[in-house]
């Protein structure tokens, strides 16, 4: 594949530029300037349009496949959240407007949009009060972690252990730990769920809180969830729902009736914003009534005249956790989002997700060893083992699928699952695009039997067929040079 | 599947080779299978203190990074250096020339804890659960 610094030829020009009629900087301190030149490719107009169209069309996209990538809910995102957020009035406001004598005021209708998402967010989790401003799910986590955190400190408790179970996200212990605290794994039991009686014995009066996803990362509801939030506020523990998976029960059930007292949401996942190299995240984070004085600063309110302001003095608050307030074009987006499909379209996305994910499921078991054999939510996850007895591991099943013109599905994780292949089909996807990819997946199962290599020689169809991950994780190089 | 008779062996499939007060510290033939090629090895520091079964440190192969966990309490004592370079050696030799660390133990009733090559042969081969 060419890279547009090898289209470079010397002296060719994209534009002119008018000569400089103004005197050149001669007070950039020489530390400051670099010693050679930049070497950046010299194109055309034309080279340039050209080469990245090129490049687009290798792009596997929602927009051109179906991307049943678990666990990272790659819903379509309706366009019409785009008309929204460019709109000038939001798209040209400058985020240090309202922080401006009287900019506040010029700044209104951005205003109403965080306050009225935050008050639709804590209604739909059953949550007193929301934050927008977490820029991504596990930026939600670490904010959730702090809370957890000054509520302890509040009290005057001295906690040391957040308790996580063997099937979460990565993130869960990597918040937990940057926020101080040590963490305690739970395993998995037969059913899919975390180890009730383990759970049990590990909680005691130095745990801080329990973080949970629900349903977890198998795509099954956990259905002791509300012994394991009472049990653990009998220790004075908080419960932590990880929002990474609400897509599957939005409408259905709220977290605070469950017991959870801090949530996060992924806006990009349930709420159909882009994600992916598509636009940045957004992890909002609700909480219970108590905690809500230490939610960050600024808080967006009402003041009674109707109008809206930033307040930054809450000096309980765990402070700043974002610039500004968090990433606003997505906050509108999601906004949007949650008004046009109102509550009936919110469940029905719900209903069809985890419908669509049962539907995969019951298509695939015979030729996939499925390692929890019971209905799921919106993902189910299988394993290759019985392709493995042939030597064809789940990264191959990856490949194939390519060829046949689906982006694979998550794969190795859950990490308890082995060989795991993790398949969400969101709720945007129709039967026939389903059934193709059932047709796909029991091709390549019959394949695997019949001709493994077959299998293991895939990808085919694109530019570069399997790059050298092992290579590029041992001799990591993000620079070219000619 | 090799597992040697000589050491003891965990069920996160860490071995020890004990020698006196010390003990030599990497992962099985097993694991280094499971986890594939591996990419990246986080070496502690010499001197770190550690207890059973606490994180040691951790390790990136193409598929997922995973934690490795002190077989016994102790002080880490020796690095296995060339993994910075060549962390194939886990991938290429478990039980020689990839071990990881060695640490200076603090209780050796710990052992009792761990499993011999035949406890681990058991514990690999049990039916799923």
């Amino acid at each position: 594949m060419e890279l547009i610094f090898e289209r470079s030829v010397k002296g060719r020009k994209g534009l002119r530029l008018p000569k400089c009629d103004v005197p050149s900087a001669k007070d950039i301190p020489a530390r400051y300037k670099r010693k050679g030149i930049a070497d950046l490719p010299e194109v055309s107009e034309l080279d340039v349009v050209r080469h990245f169209t090129r490049l687009s069309r290798m792009n596997f996209s929602i927009d051109t496949h179906f991307y049943p990538l678990g666990s990272c809910t790659m819903k379509y995102n309706p366009k019409f959240m785009e008309d929204i957020a460019k709109l000038p009035g939001f798209s040209q406001l400058h985020p240090l407007l309202p922080q401006l004598l009287l900019g506040g005021m010029l700044t209104q209708g951005a205003l109403e949009v965080l306050y009225n998402l935050e008050r639709l967010l804590a209604e739909l989790t059953g949550m007193h009060e929301v934050t927008t401003e977490p820029m991504a799910g596990a930026h939600g986590e670490l904010t959730g972690m702090m809370l957890v955190a000054a509520y302890h400190r509040d009290r005057g408790n001295q906690k040391r252990y957040i308790i996580i179970p063997d099937s979460s996200h990565g993130t869960n212990p990597a918040s937990a730990t940057i926020a101080g605290y040590q963490t305690i794994s739970i395993p998995t039991d037969k059913n899919g769920v975390m180890d009730f009686n383990q759970y049990k014995n590990k909680l005691n009066s130095e745990v801080a809180a329990v973080m949970l996803t629900c349903p977890n990362t198998v795509g099954i509801f956990n259905s002791q969830i509300r012994q394991i939030c009472s049990l653990a506020h009998q220790n004075d523990a908080l419960v932590y729902y990880d929002g990474a998976n609400l897509n599957a029960i939005l409408g259905k059930v709220r977290p605070g009736d469950i017991g959870f007292d801090i949530v996060h949401l992924n806006l990009h996942k349930t709420f159909a914003t882009p994600h992916g190299g598509g636009g940045p995240g957004s992890g909002p984070v609700g909480v219970r009534k108590d905690l809500a004085r230490f939610l960050p600063v600024p808080k967006v309110v009402k003041r009674s005249d109707g109008t809206y302001a930033l307040e930054e003095n809450w000096p309980e608050s765990i402070g700043r956790i974002a610039s500004f307030y968090g990433n606003f074009d997505v906050l509108l987006k999601a906004y949007a989002y949650i008004l046009l499909l109102g509550k009936d379209g919110l469940i029905e996305a719900s209903e069809k997700a985890v419908l669509n994910a049962n539907y995969i499921m019951a298509g695939l078991k015979k030729y996939y060893h499925l390692p929890y054999d019971r209905i799921c939510m919106h993902e189910c996850v299988f394993s290759a083992a019985k392709q493995l007895e042939k030597g064809v591991h789940a990264l191959d099943i990856a490949k194939a699928l390519i060829d046949k013109g689906f982006h694979p599905p998550t794969i190795y994780f859950p990490l308890i699952v082995k060989e795991a292949l993790m398949i969400e089909p969101t709720e945007t996807e129709s039967k026939d695009t389903l059934d193709r990819f059932i047709e796909a997946m029991k091709e390549i199962a019959e394949l695997s039997q019949t001709n493994p290599q077959a299998v293991k020689d895939t990808p085919l169809t694109t530019p570069v067929s399997r790059p050298d991950e092992t290579k590029a994780g041992r001799e990591l190089n993000l620079r070219w040079n000619p | 599947m090799n597992i040697p008779e000589k050491l003891l062996y965990t069920s996160e499939h860490e071995w020890v080779r004990m020698e006196g007060q010390k003990a030599t510290v990497g992962i099985t033939a097993y694991a280094q299978e499971q986890l594939g090629d591996i990419t990246f090895v986080e070496l502690p520091e010499v001197g770190k203190s550690v207890k059973q079964f606490d994180g040691i440190c951790s390790i990136e192969s193409v598929k997922a990074a995973s934690d490795v966990y002190a077989p016994l309490s102790g002080k880490v004592v020796e690095l296995n250096k060339k993994l910075e370079s060549s962390p194939q050696l886990i991938n290429s030799s478990p039980y020689q020339e990839g071990w990881i660390v060695k640490l200076e133990i603090s209780d050796p009733n710990e052992k009792d804890k761990l499993m011999n090559s035949i406890g681990y042969r058991a514990f690999l081969n049990r039916p799923e659960k």
